[in-house]
Formats: structure tokens, C-alpha cells, sequence
């Protein structure tokens, strides 16, 4: 239960036996406390980043509007191809942290822990790379293949 | 599990709601590369987000969505103010309150197509 903190009750810290999950002081490693952080800073982007995604592309926008030729113009600007970019990247390693976590509190034996983590982190980073590519190479009237064919050739 | 209150409902749904993003996050991902098949594949594969089944799906998502980012700024306030944790169970009542007014508000707008209401003047049902 590390995402969350501060117990509802005292007696929440004797359930979980991780001393339920207050931010990591002394004793525990730096990549927990980096995580503990890397948590609420993504976290605090996310709200921002996804909120004003959803926001554009479901109430300002309708979704049956959001169609190729509005994707084309809004990336005609390199500011939301950026902006996506980093929707992408933080809410990607936000969730696979989250999964981490929850990996570390149902799988008990630590190599079948670190083997589904580890699947997890392949099939996030396929995931990112997919998007990634297509946030950089989208080019309106040119699909991926046309545009990787261009790009091979000079 | 233990039997917690309001903090164990809130860690269940911060839980359940964090997957459930997730996993739209991957199915979106994958739509959003049908962008590079051209035109024809991309504008078809979006009117599938048209239909009424996928606008509550929608509707579902901005709800989990809504309450991951109030309810997370609950824990950064439990974390961070020295004295949130004792308001931890009002500040519960408030993200609850909160997800549920504004997904409402925002079910307003993704559901009224169906009903053939348009709130976003030209822009309803008119994929190009």
C-alpha cells in the first residue's frame, strides 16, 4: 500500500507491515524515496497535463471532432506535440510505478516479483515507443510508412 | 483487508482507479497509431469513440480520472501539511463530492450526442 500515506487509523500501520507506506526516512533505500517523489511530482504534472487533455479533447472539442484533419492543424504547432510528448512519458512511468507497487504488495517471492515487474517495464517501454513515434513522425497526407520510406532514403 | 474507513475506501479507489487510466492509456496509445495509416483508418477507427457505449466508457474514464487527481492531491496534503492528516477524512468527503459534481458536469457534454444535442456548436458528429 505505498501510494498511500498517513494511516486513516494508528492501527492502519500494523495491517500492512510496511509501516504503512509514510514517506521513506531513514533506512530505506534512495530509489524508494526517489519514487516516493517521482510519485507526487508526476502526479502534480498529471493533473495539469491530462486534465487540460481531457478538457480540449471531450468537453471544449467533442470527440467526433477530434478527427485527422484537427490533429493535423493542432500539430502544426510543435507546442502539443511536446505537450503530448510529456503527457506520454509521465503518466506511462506515473502507471508503471503504480504497477510496481502493486506488484510489491500482492507477489511475495521476490523473483516472480522482479520477473512480472520486469515484463511490465518491457511492455510500458513498447508502449512509449509507440507513442513517442508517432507524436515525432505524424506528417498530414504522409503515413508512417511513407514517412519512414522519405526519411530512409536522404 | 483490513477494516479500515473512509482511508481504506479512498486507497481501494486511488488503486482501482489508477489501473482502470492505465489501462485506457494503453488502448489509447494504440488508437492514436492508427494516425500514421492515413486519413480513411484514423477518421473511421474515431467514430468508434462516437458511439454511445464508448462516450460512457468515456464518461467512465474522466470519472476514475477526476477522482485519481482530487483524491491525489488529498494524499500530497496529508504528505506535505503538517496538520493535513487530520483532516484527511473531510478532505475524503471533499474528493468524493468533487468527482461526482464534475463528472457530471463533464457527462453533460459527452453524453448529450447521443440524445442529438450538440454543446459544442459545429463541432458535433461532423467528423471530416
Amino acid at each position: 500500500m505505498a501510494t498511500q500515506t498517513t494511516p486513516a487509523t494508528p492501527t492502519a500501520a500494523k495491517v500492512n507491515g510496511y509501516g504503512a507506506t509514510s514517506r521513506p526516512g531513514t533506512g530505506s533505500t534512495s530509489w524508494e524515496t526517489f519514487s516516493w517523489y517521482f510519485f507526487r511530482i508526476s502526479g502534480v504534472g498529471l493533473i495539469f497535463l491530462a486534465l487540460i487533455h481531457v478538457f480540449l479533447m471531450h468537453i471544449a472539442n467533442d470527440v467526433s471532432a477530434t478527427s485527422y484533419s484537427f490533429i493535423a492543424a493542432r500539430y502544426a504547432n510543435p507546442f502539443w506535440r511536446v505537450y503530448d510528448l510529456l503527457l506520454l512519458t509521465l503518466a506511462l512511468l506515473h502507471g508503471l510505478n503504480g504497477l510496481r507497487i502493486v506488484c510489491d504488495d500482492y507477489i511475495k517471492s521476490h523473483g516472480a516479483r522482479l520477473a512480472v515487474i520486469s515484463v511490465l517495464f518491457l511492455i510500458a517501454l513498447s508502449f512509449w515507443l509507440m507513442g513517442t513515434m508517432t507524436i515525432i513522425t505524424f506528417q498530414p497526407g504522409h503515413t508512417l510508412a511513407q514517412t519512414l520510406l522519405g526519411l530512409l532514403h536522404h | 483487508m483490513y477494516r479500515g474507513q473512509s482511508g481504506q475506501w479512498s486507497w481501494l479507489f486511488h488503486r482501482v482507479t489508477g489501473l482502470g487510466v492505465l489501462i485506457f492509456l494503453l488502448i489509447h496509445i494504440v488508437d492514436i497509431t492508427l494516425i500514421g495509416f492515413g486519413p480513411t483508418v484514423y477518421n473511421d477507427a474515431l467514430q468508434v469513440f462516437d458511439t454511445a457505449p464508448f462516450r460512457i466508457f468515456t464518461l467512465a474514464l474522466i470519472g476514475a480520472l477526476l477522482y485519481h487527481a482530487f483524491n491525489g492531491i488529498r494524499i500530497i496534503l496529508v504528505d506535505f501539511w503538517p496538520s493535513g492528516y487530520k483532516y484527511q477524512r473531510q478532505m475524503f468527503y471533499t474528493v468524493m463530492g468533487l468527482t461526482i459534481l464534475c463528472t457530471l458536469a463533464t457527462a453533460f457534454f459527452i453524453l448529450a450526442p447521443i440524445f442529438g444535442k450538440c454543446p459544442q456548436p459545429g463541432y458535433c458528429s461532423a467528423v471530416m
